[in-house]
This record gives C-alpha cells, sequence and structure tokens, in this order.
C-alpha cells in the first residue's frame, strides 16, 4: 500500500538536492544542548559572513539535531559540492571567517578544527566519521535521523524511507503486525522492559469503538536526554511509530504526553503531526477503514507520571495518581477505554522495524534483550552525549572507549544507571553486557538509559541521598511506604553526611528500602530504594567512614569537610576571593589569603577557582 | 466578565482541558491567581478547592507573582555531580533570597527545576528561558551583572 508514492519520488529530489547539491551546505548542530552552547550565535555569523563574501546565492544553510557528540558541541558541518561532508567541533563565532573563507568559498577543509568527515575513507587527512571513537562501537536505529536530516522537513523523513513501515504494516492484518513486533525481541524502552508486542496484543484483545495509544514522552529521570533528542531530532520516527500501534492494536486517538521542559521538542512534534496530516497519514480515512488523530499534551512537572495509571490521570485533568493494577490499562485505560502506552524510543525502533522487518532487529543484542538501546552518558566522563548500541555491550567498552574514560584525568568511581530507580556500578562491572537481565542482577536497571559517571570526587552517600531527595519531593503520597520511607531514608541519609550517623542507620536503612520494595504501590516506591541498596552494596566502606570516623572519603559533604589556605602555594592571584560567594575567601592581591570558617559555606567555588592548588581540603 | 475569559474560552469545558488551560494561563501571567481559580472553577464547574488540589499537585504552577527575571537552575543528575549545588549556593549568597523566593525589589526569581535534558552539557541554568551551559561560578556573576 503506497499512500506516499507520488510525495516520495519529491521528497527524494529534495533530499538529493540537500545530501549532495550544487550549493555548499552548511549544517548547525542547534537541538536544546546545541543552542546552549552557542549554535544561535553561530548561525548569525555565518549569514554575515556569508553576505560579506558575497556567496549567499552559493549556501545552503540548515538547522539539524543532535548528532550525539555533545561534548563538542557547537557542531557545524560543512559540505562542498561534490566532497565529503566536513563535522567541526567546539566552533566559536572566531572560527566562522576562517571556516567560511576556506572551506566554504575556497573548497579547503581546515583541517585542524574537523572532528571526522561524513565519508567512508578518510578525506584529507580527516577521520572518517565512522571510525570515530565515540561512533565506532555504536548501531544507529532509533537515532538513523538524528543529526542527519532537518527534522523540520518531512520530505527528509519520507525520502529516508519514512512512513514505509507504517505503510508495510497498512498491507498487514493487525494480527500479524504484533506477531513481528514479538519476533523482533522489542522491549519496553521507558525502564520496565516488557515485550512490546505482547502489550499490543493485550491491547488489540480489548473489545471497544474508542481504544487510545499514548507515547510517553514525559522523559523524567534526571541526568537522561534520550527522548529529548529523538523528539528534536526525528519527530516523525515517533509518529509512524504511534500509527503502526494505533493499527495494531485498532486505536483511533493518540496523545503525545511531553515535559514541558521541552519546549523545542513540542514545537518539532506540532509541526510534524501537521505535516502528517496535510500529507493526508492523520485525520483522514485510509484504505482498510484507518483513521487517526493525534494530540500532544504537555506534562506539568510529575515523575510519578512515568506510571502508567498516574500519566492518564494527569490526562483526565486530575491529580496524577496511580492507582492499584487490575484492571492494566489494555483493558481500561484513559476515560475507561482500552489503552496502550509505549515510550518515545520505542515507537522510533518500532517504525524501523515495520520497515526493515523483525529479523534485522533480532539479530542484534544478548539473548533475552534484543536489538539496540540509547544511552545519554553524561556527568564526569570524557565525551559526554547520546549513544546507541547493541544490547549486550560490554559497560566498560560504553564508559572507556565510547565515552572515553573519565574527565579531567581523575579516577572512575562509579555509573548510576537508570536514574532515581537505578542503581551504582563501580569498575568490577566493566565486563558486564548490558542488557536488562545483567543489570538487574548487579542490583541496577537500564531504565530509560541514563548513565551518570562519576570519579573520586563523588561521595556515594551524598549521591544516594541527592536520589531519595528527588524520590521523596516527586512521591505522589498515596501510599503510606513511599511517602513516609522517602522521607526518613532521606533524613537517616541527611543524618550520616552530617557526621551523625550510627552504625544502626544502615540497618534502618535496609528496614525501610524492604517495606517499600514489597508494599509500595508503584514503581516510583518500589525502585526508589535502588540507589541506596547499591551504594550500600558496594560502598559500604564509604557509609562505615562517614559514621566511624566522622570522614567523607571523597570530600564532598559540606558539613564534614573545611577549606583553608595553603600559604606556600598561595600566590595572592585573588581568584579564590573572587569566585567566593559568601567574602569568606578574601585578601589583598599577591599576598597569602585567607579562609574565614564563620563564613564558609563549604561550596567548593574556592578550591575549584584555584589554578595554584592551594586550597587545602580536609 | 472576568480577566481569563479569552483564554479559558479557547478549551471546551471539559475537566480533561483544566490543565491546559491553567497552563496557558501561567503561560501568560507568570503565576496562577486566586482570581484564575474562581474564573476556572466557574468555567469548568469544578468546585475551587477541587482545581487548587490539581493545580498544586504539579510542580510547575506557581501561586506567586514571579520576578521579572527568572533563574532556574536545573537539578539534574549531572548537574549535580558537575557542581550545580555551588551554584545555587552563591546564587542564593548573591541574591540574599533562597530558592523559590523573589528578590525584595520584584527584580529576580531563584526557582531549581528537574532535569532540562541538557546533561551532556551541566551544569546548566535558564535564565528567562535561555539555556546557559557548562556554567562556571565567574560566569554566573557575569550573567548576574547583565540582569541588574
Amino acid at each position: 500500500m503506497e499512500i506516499l508514492k507520488d510525495l516520495r519520488e519529491s521528497a527524494k529530489s529534495v533530499w538529493r538536492e540537500f545530501s549532495d547539491g550544487s550549493k555548499t551546505r552548511i549544517l548547525v548542530g542547534a537541538a536544546t544542548c546545541g543552542r546552549a552552547a552557542g549554535a544561535s550565535a553561530l548561525m548569525d555569523e555565518i549569514k554575515k559572513e556569508c553576505e560579506n563574501l558575497g556567496i549567499s546565492d552559493k549556501v545552503d544553510l540548515h538547522e539539524t539535531a543532535c548528532i550525539g557528540l555533545c561534548y563538542a558541541e557547537p557542531l557545524v558541518e560543512i559540505k562542498s559540492p561534490g566532497a565529503p561532508s566536513v563535522l567541526y567541533s567546539k566552533v566559536s563565532p572566531k572560527d566562522i571567517p576562517v571556516l567560511m573563507s576556506e572551506h566554504v568559498a575556497g573548497g579547503r577543509p581546515v583541517v585542524s578544527k574537523a572532528e571526522a568527515a561524513m565519508s567512508d575513507e578518510p578525506y584529507e587527512g580527516i577521520t572518517p566519521f565512522k571510525e570515530h571513537p565515540m561512533i565506532k562501537l555504536q548501531h544507529r536505529i532509533v537515532l538513523r535521523n538524528c543529526g542527519v536530516i532537518d527534522p523540520s522537513s518531512f520530505e527528509h523523513y519520507v525520502a529516508r524511507g519514512g512512513y514505509e513501515g507504517f505503510e508495510r504494516a497498512l498491507s498487514m492484518k493487525p494480527e500479524d503486525v504484533i506477531e513481528e513486533v514479538k519476533a523482533s525481541g522489542l522491549r519496553g524502552r521507558g525502564g520496565a522492559g516488557f515485550s512490546t508486542g505482547m502489550k499490543w496484543g493485550f491491547a488489540r484483545a480489548s473489545q471497544s469503538k474508542d481504544k487510545y495509544i499514548i507515547c510517553n514522552a514525559d522523559e523524567g529521570d534526571p541526568g537522561a536526554f534520550m527522548d529529548r533528542s529523538v523528539l528534536e531530532g526525528d519527530p516523525h520516527s515517533v509518529i509512524e511509530g504511534m500509527m503502526i500501534a494505533a493499527y495494531a492494536i485498532g486505536a483511533n486517538r493518540g496523545y503525545i504526553y511531553v515535559r514541558s521542559e521541552y519546549p523545542l521538542a513540542i514545537e518539532r512534534l506540532k509541526l510534524a503531526i501537521e505535516q502528517a496530516e496535510r500529507a493526508g497519514l492523520l485525520k483522514r480515512e485510509l484504505p482498510g477503514g484507518f483513521n487517526f488523530e493525534i494530540k500532544i499534551k504537555k506534562g506539568s512537572g510529575a515523575f510519578v507520571c512515568g506510571e502508567e495509571t498516574s500519566l492518564m490521570a494527569s490526562i483526565e485533568g486530575v491529580r496524577a495518581m496511580p492507582r492499584p493494577k487490575p484492571p492494566f490499562p489494555a483493558v481500561s485505560g484513559l476515560f475507561k477505554k482500552p489503552t496502550n502506552i509505549n515510550n518515545v524510543e520505542t515507537l522510533a525502533a518500532v517504525s524501523s522495524i515495520m520497515r526493515d522487518g523483525a529479523a534485522s532487529y533480532a539479530a542484534l543484542g544478548s539473548e533475552k534483550s534484543k536489538g539496540t538501546k540509547t544511552f545519554s552518558l553524561a556527568g564526569k566522563i570524557e565525551r559526554t552525549g547520546l549513544i546507541e548500541v547493541p544490547l549486550g555491550t560490554r559497560l566498560g567498552d560504553i564508559i572507556e572507549k565510547i565515552g572515553g574514560g573519565c574527565s579531567d584525568g581523575k579516577a572512575f568511581k562509579a555509573v548510576q544507571t537508570g536514574g532515581p530507580s537505578g542503581g551504582c556500578l563501580t569498575k568490577e562491572h566493566f565486563d558486564l553486557p548490558v542488557d536488562y537481565e545483567n543489570l538487574g542482577a548487579a542490583g541496577s536497571i537500564i531504565g530509560s538509559g541514563g548513565m551518570v559517571v562519576m570519579n573520586e570526587d563523588s561521595c556515594m552517600v551524598e549521591v544516594a541521598k541527592y536520589f531519595v531527595n528527588f524520590t521523596e519531593s516527586e512521591s505522589c503520597g498515596k501510599c503510606v511506604p513511599c511517602r513516609m520511607g522517602t522521607q526518613h531514608c532521606h533524613r537517616l541519609l541527611e543524618k550520616i553526611t552530617s557526621g551523625e550517623g550510627e552504625m544502626e542507620d544502615i540497618e534502618r536503612l535496609k528496614k525501610i528500602a524492604f517495606t517499600m520494595k514489597q508494599s509500595s504501590l508503584c514503581g516510583l516506591g518500589q525502585t526508589a530504594p535502588n540507589p541506596i541498596l547499591t551504594t550500600l552494596r558496594y560502598f559500604e566502606d564509604e557509609y562505615v567512614a562517614h559514621i566511624k570516623d566522622k570522614k567523607c572519603p571523597a570530600k564532598a559533604c559540606s558539613k564534614m569537610v573545611h577549606f583553608s589556605v595553603d600559604a606556600e602555594k598561595c600566590r595572592g592571584c585573588t581568584m579564590c576571593a573572587r569566585a567566593c560567594p559568601t567574602g569568606a575567601a578574601s585578601g589583598s592581591p599577591k599576598k597569602v589569603h585567607s579562609i574565614d570558617g564563620e563564613k564558609c559555606i563549604s561550596c567548593g567555588a574556592c578550591y575549584q577557582a584555584c589554578r595554584f592548588g592551594a586550597i587545602i581540603r580536609a | 466578565m472576568g480577566t481569563y475569559k479569552d483564554i479559558l474560552g479557547a478549551y471546551e469545558p471539559k475537566r480533561e482541558y483544566l490543565v491546559g488551560a491553567m497552563q496557558d494561563i501561567q503561560e501568560r501571567d507568570g503565576y496562577i491567581s486566586p482570581q484564575a481559580i474562581s474564573e476556572a472553577a466557574e468555567y469548568f464547574s469544578i468546585s475551587k478547592s477541587d482545581i487548587y488540589s490539581v493545580v498544586s499537585f504539579y510542580a510547575q504552577f506557581k501561586f506567586r507573582k514571579p520576578g521579572r527575571h527568572v533563574i532556574k537552575v536545573c537539578k539534574g543528575t549531572a548537574c549535580h555531580v558537575r557542581g550545580s549545588g555551588s551554584l545555587l549556593s552563591a546564587l542564593e549568597e548573591r541574591l540574599k533570597i533562597k530558592e523559590g523566593e523573589t528578590t525584595p525589589d520584584g527584580a529576580i526569581s531563584l526557582e531549581r527545576v528537574a532535569c532540562l535534558g541538557a546533561c551532556a552539557l551541566a551544569p546548566a541554568i535558564v535564565v528567562d528561558d535561555k539555556v546557559h551551559a557548562r556554567l562556571t561560578l565567574p560566569e554566573l556573576e557575569k550573567i548576574l551583572k547583565e540582569l541588574k
């Protein structure tokens, strides 16, 4: 069934002109992080320089989204006609004149600023993109278009095989679509890891005139940004996935529930829905009677919406509190109708699976965890960014080969996976294949895919406190184990990090954690103790040091660390005094400075600011 | 004649549109006033206490008028391990207010927000909707100077 038959040809010519046209093409990475790193200023500078050089009519300037090398932002890609595209990293406005006169006007790549060449072979000595250390081990299915296409262009998506998966689904029986997704082995990428095909089967089996599909784009885990990048970089892949899911279960209405903290993602989604409507894919009866519409609902900031029944309550306009299951949403969900909820990444994978078939997807991954998974690398890691690897990839390869290991030459201590529901893993886990089963056995979870790296300066007790503080404030308060459990755990951890802990507190923490896991109403409370339990399992010595020695080994807990000036090393450069927010660090220029313990709030600003290692942290 | 008629009127008076309408009101006013709750109660035929219970559940809604400038410090995990705590302490000290408060002259509000999703460029803050990434204390000083 070819609904887009006529459009596909014209889309292909638009794509040809974009990817190998007669003009010099400049792409600026302008997703949220690109913009934060200064992409808008670069766009302005490029336009100005084009006018200066009188080449505006020979240049094709576009915004693209996140290619994943976030540490190297802002990124600019320049492609002369007939030559490979070159990716430039950490571009500042002052680099623009040289890039414009040399590469754009002169056709000579500026090798010293180049990060990679978008070619199979080295180009002018520049490493090919697929050989780039951050890219080499990746396998991009969900991220296939991110940073490659202009996300505001419907034609780009279509030209690269977009909506072919939907067309193929429409030519099959809904039951066969479900079988195909089952055969791919795809599991829910939002965190729970339940078989997507099976979930669809339940919703298919429910009889009702109205059924709903909800895309959960309320990416709540702090430290994770996979879904944001996909929505900003390739919104149609998610919409196509929703359409396939809708056809498979027999749904006629869809909602995308997206965080209001992601304004750019919302903008791109709105545009993509309009484009799909105009192309006759949505809000129109298609052959076979399929007629589907999608609405956007903006979230209002409630982490508990990660729980399906909470999210549905939120759409209905009440407090987002979970309810006991059964009935499951597949039987009675949104407005009491059968409902299927999938996460952004799951749906983006579905559109690719339906286009290329289940077998190629199932060929990737480990025994029970098939396919690929995106991860966001953040924290104290050299190459922060967004990656996609086959499940079962070695943890150590992700951290060291892809991420380049710890930043600032510090020693690796832990990687926190799965956000507030996950746990901390250590260097001993580097040989662990990252999949649902292995991470679960180690006490953590894959979750939605956040990975935050911590080094020797991070205190693991403090990290546990950070997460439980988060879950405490996000607990909806409906069930006692979660509401009281998070409060009490937070209080105990505060006590320990203040130097007032007792050894009995460790047992108390374990006992509360057990109760919360066993008896909380929803996933939030059941998993909230995980950060505490994994840090206790792998870093108990740090807890003991806080309690028995009244010392924070990482020197991170502000109530247990004191700052002073090493008179031998101090050069009187005044940097500490300028950095100090309270005026505790002071002194005259070129004289030894001092820190007033009364005023000091132990924020560590002076320690960071000093270039001579003259601040003593004890 | 209420002052929110135009915003409310864009929605059908069904409960599922309540949160969307309140989001629009906050977008315009910066907060939810008692007047807004009264009018929404009448429009949607829901009691005021019920509306307040819904709106106060979500972190997004504010019940006090924010300052002319709003600084939001990200409290995501990546920002946390990369020192957003120091940024917040510095801001609290410099502005002489705590998070969630506004300076007495109504110039600046200080808030903490759940993850902005700019984790790869941590620590990040948002000043009047512009994201500042990889922020250091000296840069923060510069931003504050520009606001004043």
